[in-house]
This record gives C-alpha cells, sequence and structure tokens, in this order.
C-alpha cells in the first residue's frame, strides 16, 4: 500500500471505530434505564457488540502503525475524534435513541456489507464477521420503529418528531473524505455517496411500513464536521467520563 | 513419542464455553486449527462467535491450561477471523447439548439471516412451532428471548449467525 493510500485507509478507519465507540458508549448510558427489561438488555448488548467492534477496528489501526486500541480509545483529547456528531448528541428520550440507533444502524450494516468486498483484507475479513451482527441491531430497530410509528397517535408523533430531529445530523454521516477517490480507485471502499444512496433505499422502505415521513428534500442540510474534527458540546464530557477509570493510571496492568 | 492432531482435538473436548457450561468449545466450532509444532509445542487458532464477545481472553486462557495439563510444554493461541465462526459451525453433538442446557438451538442457514429463519423456532421444551420472539437480545450477545405460547414458558435461542 502507498502512503496515500494508508493515508486513506486510516482515516476511513478511524472514522467507523470512532463512530463504533462513541454510540456504543451512548448505547450503554442506557443500561439500568432502559423503559422496559428487554430494551435495557437490547442497548446494553448492542452498545457491548460496538465496543467490542470498534476495538477491533483499533487493532487493524495499530498494525497499521497508530497507537495501542486502549490508548487510543481512552486516553485522545475529543478534538481528535473523528466520529460524525450524530452519534456523540445526547441519549434523549427513549424516541430520539431508537430513530438514531435506526438510522445509524442502517448505515453501518451497509458500510460493512460494503467493506466486506474491499482490497484491504484485514477489514474485509472483519467486515464479513460484523456484517453478520449487525443483522440483529438493525432487526431490533426496524421492529420498534414500525411498532411505534404506527402504535397509538402520541407514539407516532414521537417517532416522527425524533426523525426530523434526527434527519440532518444523519446526513452526517456521510461527509465525504478528502481521500474520496483514492479509496473508491484502490478499491478500499466505494465511498459515502454510494452508501448514502443505499442507505435511503432502506430506510424509506421501513419508514413507510412505519408510517413514518423523511423529511423533504428542499430542507435537507446536513450537519457536517465530525469526520474534520469539528464536534457539538456534547462531545467532550462523554470523552472525559468515558476515559475518567483509565486516566487514573494509564499504565496499569488489569 | 510426539503427541498427535487427533490427540490435541480430544484432550479439547472437555473445555467448556465458559458461557453454555454444557457444551465443549470444540462442539462449538470456535478451535478452527490446531497444529503440532516440534515435540512438545502445539499452536491452536481459535476465532469468537461474536467481535465483542469478553469471554475469548478467558476461553484461550483455558486451551492455554488444558494442553498445559495434558503435558504439552509450549502452547500458543491465537484468535483470529481468518476463517470465521458462523452457527452452522455447531457440530450435531453441540446443537444436542444446547437442548440440554434450555436452549433453542439455531436453525441451520443458507449464507444469510432471514426474517424467516428467525421466526422459525421450536420451544426447546415442549417441541411447539407456536412460539414469539420477546427480544433478539437476551443474556448473552449470542441469545434471544422467546416466550412459548404452548407450555407458557420463556426460554432463550442460540442464535443463527452468519
Amino acid at each position: 500500500m502507498n502512503e496515500k493510500t494508508t493515508i486513506a485507509t486510516k482515516e476511513l478507519l478511524y472514522k467507523i471505530a470512532d463512530d463504533l465507540l462513541i454510540i456504543g458508549h451512548r448505547n450503554s448510558e442506557w443500561t439500568g434505564l432502559g423503559p422496559i427489561l428487554e430494551e435495557d438488555i437490547s442497548f446494553s448488548s448492542m452498545a457491548q457488540d460496538k465496543i467490542g467492534q470498534s476495538m477491533s477496528v483499533f487493532q487493524i489501526l495499530q498494525q497499521l502503525g497508530e497507537g495501542e486500541p486502549d490508548t487510543v480509545a481512552f486516553n485522545r483529547a475529543s478534538e481528535n475524534f473523528y466520529n460524525s456528531q450524530f452519534v456523540e448528541l445526547p441519549n434523549g428520550e427513549y424516541d430520539f435513541s431508537l430513530m438514531r440507533h435506526f438510522l445509524y444502524d442502517h448505515a453501518d450494516q451497509l458500510r460493512f456489507e460494503m467493506l466486506a468486498k474491499s482490497s484491504f483484507d484485514p477489514i474485509a475479513k472483519l467486515a464479513q464477521k460484523i456484517k453478520g451482527e449487525l443483522k440483529y441491531h438493525v432487526y431490533h430497530a426496524n421492529i420498534w420503529v414500525t411498532k411505534l410509528g404506527n402504535a397509538n397517535e402520541e407514539s407516532h408523533s414521537r417517532m416522527q418528531t425524533a426523525l426530523n430531529e434526527c434527519w440532518n445530523f444523519a446526513l452526517g454521516m456521510f461527509e465525504e473524505s478528502e481521500f474520496e477517490n483514492t479509496l473508491i480507485n484502490e478499491k478500499i471502499f466505494a465511498g459515502e455517496n454510494e452508501l448514502k444512496k443505499k442507505w435511503l433505499e432502506n430506510i424509506s422502505l421501513i419508514l413507510e411500513k412505519a408510517s413514518l415521513k423523511i423529511p423533504e428534500e428542499k430542507n435537507w442540510k446536513p450537519f457536517f464536521g465530525g469526520r474534520k474534527h469539528i464536534h457539538t458540546e456534547y462531545l467532550k464530557p462523554l470523552v472525559d467520563e468515558m476515559g475518567e477509570v483509565f486516566s487514573i493510571d494509564p499504565g496499569v496492568e488489569w | 513419542m510426539a503427541i498427535t492432531e487427533s490427540e490435541i482435538w480430544q484432550a479439547l473436548e472437555v473445555v467448556k464455553d465458559p458461557e453454555i457450561p454444557t457444551i465443549s468449545m470444540t462442539d462449538m466450532g470456535i478451535i478452527t486449527k490446531v497444529e503440532v509444532r516440534g515435540e512438545s509445542s502445539v499452536y491452536v487458532e481459535m476465532t469468537p462467535t461474536f467481535v465483542g464477545c469478553p469471554a475469548i481472553k478467558m476461553m484461550e486462557q483455558l486451551v492455554h491450561d488444558r494442553l498445559i495439563e495434558v503435558g504439552i510444554k509450549e502452547v500458543i493461541v491465537k484468535t483470529t477471523l481468518d476463517k470465521p465462526w458462523d452457527s452452522n459451525k455447531i457440530s450435531e453433538r453441540g446443537l444436542l447439548c444446547l437442548k440440554k442446557h434450555g436452549l433453542a438451538p439455531p436453525p441451520k442457514h443458507q449464507g444469510e439471516i432471514t426474517d424467516e429463519l428467525l421466526e422459525n423456532i421450536t420451544c426447546p421444551f415442549c417441541e411447539s412451532k407456536n412460539v414469539e420472539m420477546k427480544s433478539p437480545f437476551g443474556p448473552t450477545l449470542c441469545r434471544s428471548l422467546h416466550y412459548c405460547n404452548n407450555c407458557l414458558q420463556a426460554f432463550e435461542q442460540f442464535k443463527p449467525i452468519v
């Protein structure tokens, strides 16, 4: 791999790993607080999956010369994170968390399906495995979004409001990299635009079943910036909290 | 006389899955390679059921300790995704062991997890098909929650995974 391709690949992997780590942490904040026991378990299980998956991506980054996974995850300043702003937003109420989970996981599953065909073998192998696990995340999201979209007036209107609030942040997930063409030409990743196209197709099918409406296209104003280290005020407190124990004694043997 | 690969596989049959102690790691299909390297040195490859499986380090240790116990001097255990795990890799005996533990075994998949596959579940207690999924997530990453409308019991399934 030449130098430019390596830089492009690293940036792609950081985006993916940071999204997983941060959404995983947000999911874990439902532990003990879920509206029903099954949902408490679901968000906690997804947190465990996502944080484990992020570690595997950080391990690939380590093979490419980056730092040791725990240090990179827990001892990095928040302004150096590559995650989209969407995943760092606070959980809000359950409707918002559920809608974000739906919009994020559809994108995540498609991203890993695309990466399973990557010319970069380590990520292709990992993606092959992860895409199977994500089936359950998407399945979970689809069931709840469809149920609550159709249940009663209150649940419907809350889910529609959540969709409207999430929308431009969700579009921000597909912020393009300056290395987009390198990734596409080297067949490492087919690109954010391709991903967004597939994502819109998949979520539209479910949202229709859920009687929910995607905001009108003229109002689409993606919140970009996360991939280039521009974050909301919510990321720093999250990163500080996540690294709190690690920072007490970074060199300690567990 | 040097130990053979089949003797190593046999020795590993007693190492149980820490989360489901009625099934061995070999029946689970998570040990993917055994290689005898010289007089008393063995290399073992494992693969996780889930990338985020918290038991993987413990399982590496269990495999290591078991082979030391049977007299191997040097044991190297490596976890890789070279041959990724899927639920079709559980042996016939393994599927029976899961059932004995009260878990509905995963149905065989054709390379894809479809909604039909997720809904085609048999109650491990009464064999009824009149069951419903309560949640795709259970007490461990590899299990889901169900309810049997026939024998009125809650049960868990070991999830099909591709």
